[in-house]
């Protein structure tokens, strides 16, 4: 069975580069572009890891987090946020709130992020 | 300055007009209306002093009228010098949110080209990887400058926070020591560091300090245009910490140097060799540092090299 990832994030090239790149590592991707379709899926599909951006539609990203992280059903699925904010009460906030990884969009690459979600499926 | 150049700051429509404000809202304007109420009201006060001297009700009387008047204008002196410092804020805050914005589509175009640059989905040839690394190069130039531009408006809408805490400040050196290593080996340039014994912690921001020394670190090996050295030196120096970065690099023009640390400036001998850079990284290194508690400053001749230094207070 292949692992698989939620990807909440309104940008939908980020979505093809990801799903790409995901696919060819073995993983197997949903993706939401707003975070109460993010929400949803996280229930009904229980992934095995969510990548989280901040700035999303309907619901925010801190939100989504706060959700994901009050219900039984989620509250153990590993997330990494992946956001363009940068304040340091974001960072704060979103690992309060019990992210596990916070990275910064423009810090990282495509490798990187890779090694920081195969960190957090404890590969 | 020439008599030219100080003719043209008496000329205060032309000044008004680089504000961007109507007159009436512009501070020089307004200094010149009091300066002429208050020689006017003198000169009204004596001539009707001289004549009605045996009334003082009504020099009173006049006092009291010009004393209103110059009260006003005062009034609106600082309420135009609190839009001046609005419409800087807007500015400031205007880069930041455009800065925003442009970080989304900036990191889609760089997560792309790494995508194909790995040739994950299908081989690239020789040819076109040259261009992909044209691509690869100049979108992180952009990042960089985009991100400069966030820590500048940050810096001019005082919203840097400062998170102190004890740092030692020759681990960060030579943490950036070895990432600059293969830069500086490809550039021919031979990196020392020579920290005193046991120096003190300093009590900074790391995130800031580190943005300092790896701007100075990155300007004195990029402009090192043959083979040559860094020396770094880190000492303390009574209630302070010193630290020196001394390059056998281009140097910096005489006639350049009093600009060096305004925001966009790039140095003429610098823009020929057409090294990348923002213009930004001495702004940011001096506002930071001084937020610190520090002070900054150069040494430089053109064609010899440039020593940076900078001092930070310990405890």
């Amino acid at each position: 069975m292949p692992k698989t990832i939620l990807f909440i994030e309104d940008e939908s090239a980020l979505q093809k580069t990801f799903g790409e790149i995901f696919k060819q590592e073995g993983y197997e991707m949903t993706s939401a572009l707003d975070g109460e379709v993010g929400l949803r899926l996280a229930k009904t599909k229980k992934p095995d890891l969510i990548l989280l951006d901040l700035i999303l539609p309907k619901i925010n990203g801190f939100d989504v987090l706060k959700q994901l992280k009050e219900d039984p059903d989620t509250k153990e699925i590993p997330v990494i946020v992946l956001t363009n904010l940068e304040g340091m009460q974001d960072i704060e906030k979103v690992i309060g709130l019990g992210a596990t990884t916070y990275l910064i969009k423009a810090n990282y690459s495509l490798v990187e992020v890779m090694e920081k979600i195969k960190k957090a499926l404890g590969e | 300055m020439s008599l030219k150049e100080i003719f043209a700051q008496l000329n205060i429509f032309t000044q008004c007009g680089k504000y961007g404000v109507s007159l009436w809202q512009c501070p020089q304007f307004l200094f010149l209306i009091m300066g002429v109420v208050i020689i006017g009201s003198t000169l009204a006060a004596y001539a009707i002093g001289s004549r009605y001297i045996e009334e003082p009700q009504i020099v009173a009387l006049i006092v009291l009228v010009v004393t209103a008047v110059l009260f006003m204008v005062a009034a609106s002196i600082t309420r135009s010098f609190e839009r001046l410092a609005e419409a800087n804020r807007m500015k400031s805050e205007f880069v930041s949110v455009v800065s925003h914005q442009l970080r989304s589509p900036l990191s889609n175009f760089r997560w792309a080209i790494e995508l194909l640059m790995s040739g994950r989905i299908g081989q690239i040839e020789e040819k076109q990887l040259e261009y992909f690394k044209i691509l690869k190069e100049n979108s992180n130039r952009m990042k960089e400058l985009v991100s400069d531009l966030l820590t500048v408006s940050r810096i001019e809408t005082a919203e840097l926070p400062t998170k102190k805490e004890e740092c030692h400040l020759e681990d960060i050196i030579k943490d950036f020591i070895k990432e600059f290593q293969p830069f500086a080996t490809a550039s021919n340039v031979e990196i020392a560091f020579k920290p005193q014994l046991n120096l003190p912690k300093v009590l900074v921001d790391a995130s800031q300090i580190k943005l300092v020394i790896e701007n100075l670190l990155d300007n004195a090996i990029r402009y090192i245009k043959e083979p040559g050295k860094v020396e770094i030196r880190l000492e303390r120096q009574n209630e302070q910490l010193y630290f020196e970065i001394k390059d056998t690099g281009v140097g910096i023009p005489k006639d350049d140097q009093k600009y060096i640390f305004q925001k966009f400036f790039r140095s003429e001998n610098i823009m020929r060799h057409q090294t990348q850079g923002t213009g930004l990284g001495l702004y940011i290194a001096r506002a930071i540092i001084e937020k610190l508690g520090g002070k900054i400053g150069f040494k430089s001749q053109e064609g010899k090299g440039s020593t940076f230094y900078f001092t930070l207070p310990i405890k």
